[in-house]
């Protein structure tokens, strides 16, 4: 692999901590296992073997929010669904991350009106937006490879 | 006999003047019902032996806002010795003061009237568990009435984005 040639004869790399820690947040990040609306098919299409999100170590959805990274809200959230949503992320151990997974959770898409909130990130910080209706598999993983670039320009203090 | 013509016919033998108006549309019969009979004529229909509506398929009302009276509440009925299907109709005058509660008919009426009063604001009378069942708890009004506001937020274009952007509640972590 040419890798062991750096290994010199004391068995020690150098690197720099803070990308050897966000390596490893990038490539195990786990969902919280959680779907609102259609934009779940996707979320599961794109977790299932065509498009395998295993590659990116995500393969595992958690159902407790004490064990997942990221929040990936895929479809619209309800009014009455908003204080949940809320609460689970707040349960989420840090470092955690949100992707807005379609048009209805980035800002209410087709459903301006009383019942939808008008965007997630009304009640929840998010980081990466994802277009569509719902989103091609392909669109969801370029938001999982936004979210990486976004971590690894990450420094540690700012989640301490 | 064509059954639509016995249900008319024993409504009136039974309640002589509960039913205001019959509507039928290729079969499906739809009578008007006095609000203050509503009752009577639903123990009635459930309890004879020739009627046997046995089953509340659904309650839901109507809001025609222009027209007196503006609310209508239907009631979805089903026989199911008979396999026949009926609607009754009752026109609500005065939301506050609608049509006495079916709950000792149908049990299910309870939660049918729950929903319309939450959605639409017909408060059925005696029907003492009329609370907030598909929208949360604090909800103000009821959002199914015509004149509730139709969307919630303004639609953003790239003139009028900024003014938006500066009143959108965006969460802090």
């Amino acid at each position: 692999m040419g890798v062991e040639q750096k290994l010199g004869s004391m068995g020690i790399v150098t690197y720099r901590l803070e990308d050897l820690v966000n390596w490893g947040r990038t490539n195990a990040m786990w969902p919280i296992l959680f779907g609102l609306a259609c934009c779940a098919i996707e979320m599961m299409g794109s977790q299932a073997s065509n498009y395998d999100a295993s590659r990116f170590g995500m393969e595992l959805n958690r159902p407790s929010p004490r064990q997942s990274d990221l929040m990936i809200v895929a479809g619209r959230v309800s009014r009455k669904m908003a204080p949940v949503v809320r609460r689970l992320y707040d349960q989420m151990a840090a470092p955690k991350w949100v992707i807005a997974m379609g048009d209805c959770a980035s800002c209410g898409g087709v459903f301006n009106n009383y019942a939808i909130v008008q965007g997630v990130d009304e009640i929840v910080p998010v980081d990466v937006y994802v277009a569509g209706c719902p989103p091609r598999p392909e669109a969801l993983i370029n938001g999982f490879l936004t979210l990486h670039e976004k971590v690894r320009g990450e420094k540690i203090k700012d989640w301490a | 006999m064509n059954r639509n013509q016995l249900v008319f016919d024993k409504i009136t033998i039974a309640i002589p003047d509960a039913i205001e108006e019959v509507l039928d549309f290729r079969g499906e019969q739809t009578l008007f019902i006095q609000q203050k009979h509503i009752k009577a004529v639903c123990q009635f229909l459930r309890d004879d032996v020739e009627m046997q509506y046995n089953f509340l398929s659904d309650i839901c009302a109507d809001d025609m806002l222009p027209d007196y009276p503006r609310f209508a509440v239907n009631y979805h009925l089903y026989s199911m010795p008979q396999n026949h299907r009926l609607r009754l109709r009752v026109r609500v005058e005065d939301p506050d003061d609608g049509p006495e509660t079916v709950a000792s008919v149908w049990a299910v009426a309870t939660w049918l009237e729950m929903e319309v009063w939450d959605l639409m604001g017909v408060r059925f009378k005696d029907n003492t568990s009329l609370r907030r069942l598909f929208l949360p708890e604090d909800w103000q009004g009821h959002p199914l009435r015509k004149d509730y506001p139709l969307g919630y937020e303004e639609v953003q274009f790239s003139f009028n984005w900024e003014d938006i952007d500066a009143k959108k509640p965006y969460a802090k972590e």
